[in-house]
């Protein structure tokens, strides 16, 4: 695009952009904010959602008949902008009330309630009566799935959900149906979520401005079992849960509060507090080892063994290829989650160790993730029907608990989590963004491999928020080449590449939610502020810098799991509870 | 056979003169009296209006019938039976039309075929009961020129259409056709044309009035190697059929306007977005397309030059929203047809991303005859600012029903009472409706305006594709509103919020008033809401929607004020407002109106006069109906 400047007036001030800004992107760089409900643009990712559909932001634009929406409205030299005559004012009002108008009164009761970017629309325009009121509802569905719950009668039409879902992700679960008042939002022929092929992955969820996509709440059911005292309790925090749960308490994002979070989980009442980090560190131990053995298999000339290795971690994205790639299920890593990983060690190895029969050993998860829920749900994570995992709750969930249970979270002095399974290397807390896996994997593979020690530990080019990422490393002479995909639309295209047989890597790590699991579907709303994953991500960083350990294989825990257990990597009893298998479920 | 030179074209156009020009000649002669085969006439020509409006009162088995009673007669070879285009006048449909004497038969029915050829075509009598009468002087009309109906009309888009056969190339050669593209081609610059284009002041029919030149500019302009030409056939207004009848009665006019149009912005593929439920046009269009590939008009090399075009048909769902040119854009794209905020214009970014020039049917149908008879000639139609004719569908309560076309800046009262002639039953005018649904409602005191795109939207409506309905003293203005915003409710795409949900709000209004129960408060909702749906909605369909409501708010608000306040609807329309009582003076006790009273509201004994339970009654007229003695009334 030319790089050419066009100077506007927006209100009293005048202010040069450059050609092809929005009247929105303008007016909030001179600190004019202008309100937006449909709009969502996570500047650096590839989330954005401009159907200039809400008209919550018209302006008015001197010269023009109507109303312009702000944020699809490119400036224009000389263009003369208000945006907040007594016009524009009542225009935005009547049309929030028009939304309030087929809204249910639910705030009170709605899981949204206090972070919904409707009630603060509404708080904000001074709204204190419904003039529209007592009309016809649109009539639209409830769901309640594993992950995720739908209740479309709280739906605004914004179209983020189906702007996530069919252009970032290209799950193609939501789309809009049926026109006019009937609209609303379904996968196709309003069919169920369940029955569609939603991955889960949360990222509608994730940037819903108001109750319509939440999460499956189940903190009711944790209180029950916490307060049991026929059962054991344990818990696992995922890495990126402790760089956005203090959001939720008023902290700016990126502020690290692993103590804290270990100290509120010990208050809540689990008997012992883990880390999923160190089932992290377990992952790069299995993954690795497969990483090197089908390398060392493909260069030796094995037809059988497929190349690129495609990591697992992910449940969306494992969703993902089940659903659209299920010629290709014998190309992603056999290894399970760091979350499943992790259960099916508590129940085994700590719960022999420990006496705890296990059907009295509760796992529960604190994940940044909804598609958790729906891993912990799946079959083959099942032993004569209990579940490795018991349950999976949110970062959004325990923020909640922690509220509940009169838990003054910000004066907490810091814990340590408990062992061994709470011990973890850098390498497992990186694992919360996108490049951390990967990462991780070559700290590892390199010092296996090459058997030399690494002297630097950072891998930079494996990092930042970039799209598809493409680095290659140098094991003593031979190449790795790696690639980092973060958003499933990305995804796709790589393993389109693949089966088009054009292929430039060896190992893809791959995560559904943009930025990796510190944009999980789980996490506090980031209501459309990119700055918060970078910090986020940042803050996992600070995290792994500071730990003495940095590289999965040195973690002692993992080393005496295996001396006293497992054996080694990719043993047989390894192979039958850290490996799993995938499904075709491919929809016609 | 194709066609690469203007000779080639003129042979054809020759070869086809001849049988044309009978009816060119009978169409500026007057009809004598005398008529048939025994006059000495040695050729004559039927022809049957094929349109779908005389086609549903069986036009087809007419010319079926024409064509077996003439072989019957052995006189085919000098009678030929020619089904064309839509001759307008579909208040008098089906219609056949004689030549050369020019004797114009309405309703005519298939089982009167054998009386036409043994009195008209044999004996040369005309048949008196198939002549048309002029209402006001009750005389018989034998020809369509002298009748009040066609004398105030210009036929420029409409040229063609009841003239020729649409599904022979070689008539819409024979009346000049495809000249202009070759002349274009051949010798004139893709820049000259947009020029003439631009000069002849001609702005887009489909509602908009952009000027056309200025689009096909800006998509020439465009710096891409691939551009679309996209024919707009999506009429959507309830009761217009412009579009249908010039693609059912001209379908190659609209074939080389996109042509001529692809040549001047560089597209090379054209596609025509027509709804599915255009069966006919759609047949025609498709022979039509053919046709033109046959003769070479259409694929490489056209005239021998280095110019590609070919034309696509796409189906519409009908939906009214994707007249709308981004929400057409989408729906050609497979996606959701709904529209997005403009610029970028489809001139810059439309179809697949690329440049694309949108253009309605009618827009299409003027640009061959501008490049015929040039820019300055089509100009000299018409008002300042709006050049040319515009075609109407006449509808509602008006005695000539049917499709008209008239210059630019004639008045409503022209197009109303001459053209029309008048209200039917000699009920008094109330208001003209035009532009649509989205239009506004226009009263007596605008009857004088001459209609040009900015005279109408000054007065609150606006031009729209065309259509006008016309309503009289038995039409409720609140029902009138109610019933065009039900239409925009169902047909809203449901993207943005003030047509989703605020449009439904004011029909939700509307219908408390209707219903007996509006509050004098309501009627500022009314007028609040609807202003701001017009200010912030985001395509047109939205920004015009509330248009019925607030020209009927402002043009008629004492009704409003009747029907919220006195709980009264003067037209009687409104169900709800009504009262039925019996006057005792008059009832006899006859007892047959409560014998048939649906909801026994009706109570008395007999002989004794009976009294109506309003709480019971529902108010469906029955027993006004039934009543000898004319003693129910109704207020």
């Amino acid at each position: 695009m030319e790089n050419k400047q066009v100077t506007l007036q927006i209100d009293r001030h005048f202010i040069t952009v450059p050609k092809g800004s929005t009247i929105l992107e303008a007016a909030r760089e001179i600190g004019i904010d202008i309100p937006t409900l449909c709009h969502i643009n996570l500047k650096g990712t590839c989330i954005k959602n401009n159907p200039a559909s809400c008209r919550i932001c018209v302006v008015e634009v001197e010269g023009r008949k109507n109303l312009a929406p702000a944020c699809a409205t490119r400036c224009e030299e000389g263009m003369v902008v208000r945006t907040s005559t007594l016009r524009v004012m009542n225009a935005r009002k009547v049309v929030a009330e028009l939304i309030l108008s087929d809204h249910p009164n639910e705030c009170l009761t709605c899981p949204k309630s206090g972070d919904c970017e409707l009630q603060n629309i509404a708080l904000r325009f001074n709204i204190r009566e419904m003039p529209f009121n007592g009309g016809e509802l649109s009539p639209r569905k409830r769901e309640v799935t594993s992950s995720i719950v739908r209740n479309m009668d709280k739906c605004i039409f914004c179209r983020r959900c189906e702007t996530i879902c069919n252009d970032v992700q290209t799950v193609g679960a939501l789309g809009a149906i049926r026109r006019g008042f009937n609209t609303t939002i379904a996968p196709a022929f309003d069919k169920m979520m369940v029955e569609s092929e939603c991955t889960y992955c949360g990222q509608c969820v994730a940037v819903c401005p108001v109750g319509a996509l939440t999460e499956r709440d189940h903190t009711n059911r944790l209180v029950e079992d916490l307060a049991n005292p026929n059962k054991v309790v344990i818990v696992q925090t995922a890495p990126a849960v402790r760089a956005a749960l203090g959001e939720e308490f008023g902290l700016p994002a990126g502020t690290l509060v692993t103590g804290k979070m270990v100290h509120a989980l010990r208050e809540l009442g689990f008997n012992y507090v883990f880390d999923t980090d160190f089932a992290a560190d377990l992952t790069i131990m299995e993954e690795g080892a497969e990483i090197l053995k089908r390398l060392t298999c493909y260069m030796n000339g094995d037809k059988s063994v497929r190349l690129p290795i495609l990591t697992s971690c992910c449940p969306a994205w494992v969703n993902f290829f089940e659903y659209h790639f299920p010629d290709m299920l014998d190309i992603p890593s056999t290894a399970r989650s760091p979350q499943q990983m992790f259960g099916s060690i508590a129940k085994t190895y700590w719960a022999e160790k420990m006496n705890i029969p296990r059907e009295k050993l509760v796992v529960v998860s604190v994940m940044p993730c909804l598609a958790k829920k729906y891993e912990c749900d799946r079959n083959e994570f099942k032993t004569d029907g209990n579940p490795d995992v018991d349950y999976s709750i949110s970062t959004r969930e325990l923020a909640r608990l922690i509220k509940r249970a009169n838990i003054g979270f910000n004066l907490l002095p810091d814990r340590d989590f408990d062992q061994p399974m709470g011990a973890s290397t850098g390498a497992g807390v990186i694992f919360g963004t996108t490049g951390g896996v990967m990462e991780a994997a070559l700290r590892s593979v390199y010092e296996i491999y090459t058997g030399t020690p690494l002297l630097n530990v950072n891998f930079e080019q494996v990092r930042g928020l970039e799209g598809v990422r493409r680095a290659s490393i140098d094991l003593n002479g031979f190449e790795l080449k790696v690639g980092i995909a973060h958003g499933l639309g990305n995804a796709r295209h790589l393993l389109e590449d693949i089966k088009n047989g054009i292929n430039e890597y060896h190992v893809i790590e791959i995560m559904a939610c943009p930025g990796g699991c510190i944009g999980g579907g789980g996490q506090p709303h980031h209501h459309g502020n990119s700055e918060v994953l970078y910090a986020r991500s940042n803050a996992l960083y600070r995290e792994d810098f500071n730990k003495q350990l940095r590289k999965s294989h040195e973690n002692p825990y993992i080393q005496k799991l295996y001396e006293e257990y497992l054996g080694k990597p990719l043993s047989e009893k390894a192979e039958k509870l850290l490996h799993t298998h995938y499904f075709n479920k491919s929809i016609d | 056979m194709k066609v690469l030179t203007i000779d080639a074209l003129q042979t054809i156009r020759a070869r086809a003169e001849k049988s044309l020009s009978l009816r060119e000649e009978s169409n500026n002669r007057v009809a004598e009296g005398s008529c048939g085969l025994s006059t000495g006439t040695t050729k004559m020509q039927i022809l049957i209006c094929g349109g779908t409006g005389c086609k549903a009162s069986s036009s087809h088995q007419i010319a079926e019938n024409f064509k077996a009673v003439l072989h019957n007669h052995e006189i085919e070879d000098r009678v030929d039976v020619i089904t064309t285009g839509c001759f307008g006048f579909c208040e008098k449909g089906p219609i056949v039309k004689i030549i050369p004497d020019n004797t114009f038969y309405v309703q005519v029915c298939p089982d009167d075929v054998e009386e036409i050829v043994n009195e008209h075509i044999i004996a040369g009598r005309k048949i008196d009961r198939l002549l048309y009468i002029d209402p006001k002087t009750e005389q018989t009309v034998s020809d369509s020129k002298h009748m009040a109906f066609y004398k105030k009309q210009i036929r420029i888009a409409l040229r063609n259409c009841g003239f020729i056969d649409p599904e022979n190339i070689d008539e819409y050669i024979a009346r000049g056709g495809y000249l202009p593209l070759a002349i274009g081609l051949l010798e004139k610059k893709p820049f000259d044309i947009i020029d003439e284009i631009k000069k002849s002041g001609l702005r887009g029919r489909g509602g908009g009035g952009f000027p056309t030149g200025l689009k096909w500019e800006t998509a020439q302009r465009q710096d891409s190697k691939i551009k679309y030409v996209v024919c707009n056939a999506d009429e959507g207004d309830p009761g217009a059929f412009m579009d249908r009848s010039i693609m059912e009665g001209d379908p190659h006019s609209i074939i080389e306007a996109m042509i001529i149009c692809g040549y001047s912005i560089g597209a090379s593929k054209g596609l025509v977005y027509i709804r599915a439920e255009y069966p006919l046009a759609i047949k025609r269009l498709k022979i039509a397309i053919d046709q033109a590939r046959e003769y070479g008009l259409l694929g490489d090399a056209i005239f021998g030059t280095g110019f590609n075009f070919d034309i696509e048909i796409r189906y519409g769902a009908g939906a009214f929203v994707c007249g709308e040119e981004t929400a057409l854009i989408h729906s050609m794209e497979g996606k959701r047809g709904e529209p997005t905020l403009k610029p970028p214009f489809p001139a810059e970014s439309g179809y697949l991303g690329k440049p694309t020039t949108v253009n309605n049917v009618e827009t299409l149908a003027n640009i061959p005859i501008i490049l015929e008879k040039g820019a300055d000639w089509y100009a000299s139609i018409g008002t300042e600012r709006s050049k040319g004719t515009k075609v109407f569908a006449l509808a509602g309560k008006i005695n000539n029903v049917g499709l008209i076309e008239v210059p630019m800046g004639t008045t409503l009262r022209e197009v109303i009472y001459d053209i029309g002639g008048g209200i039917k039953g000699d009920k008094k005018f109330k208001a003209v409706q035009t532009g649509g649904p989205s239009g506004g409602c226009l009263t007596e005191k605008h009857l004088d305006t001459p209609i040009d795109f900015d005279n109408l939207l000054a007065v609150g409506s606006m031009m729209g594709s065309g259509g006008m309905i016309v309503m009289d003293e038995d039409d409720c203005m609140v029902s009138m509103a109610r019933f065009y915003l039900d239409f925009t409710v169902e047909e809203s795409c449901g993207k943005c919020t003030p047509c989703r949900i605020g449009n439904k709000r004011l029909l939700e209004m509307l219908n408390k008033i209707t219903e007996g129960n509006g509050e004098e408060k309501d009627l500022e909702a009314l007028s609040t809401l609807g202003r701001v749906v017009k200010d912030t909605a985001l395509c047109g369909l939205g920004q015009t929607s509330p248009n019925p409501v607030l020209s009927t708010l402002d043009n008629f608000h004492d009704e409003y004020i009747e029907h919220v306040r006195d709980k009264k609807c003067r037209s009687k329309h409104c169900k709800a407002l009504l009262t039925y009582i019996v006057n005792p003076e008059r009832c006899i006790g006859c007892h047959l109106c409560a014998k048939h009273c649906p909801s026994d509201a009706i109570i008395g004994t007999v002989r004794k006069p009976h009294v109506i339970n309003p709480e019971r009654c529902i108010k469906c007229g029955m027993c006004m109906a039934r009543c000898k003695f004319d003693a129910i009334s109704v207020s």
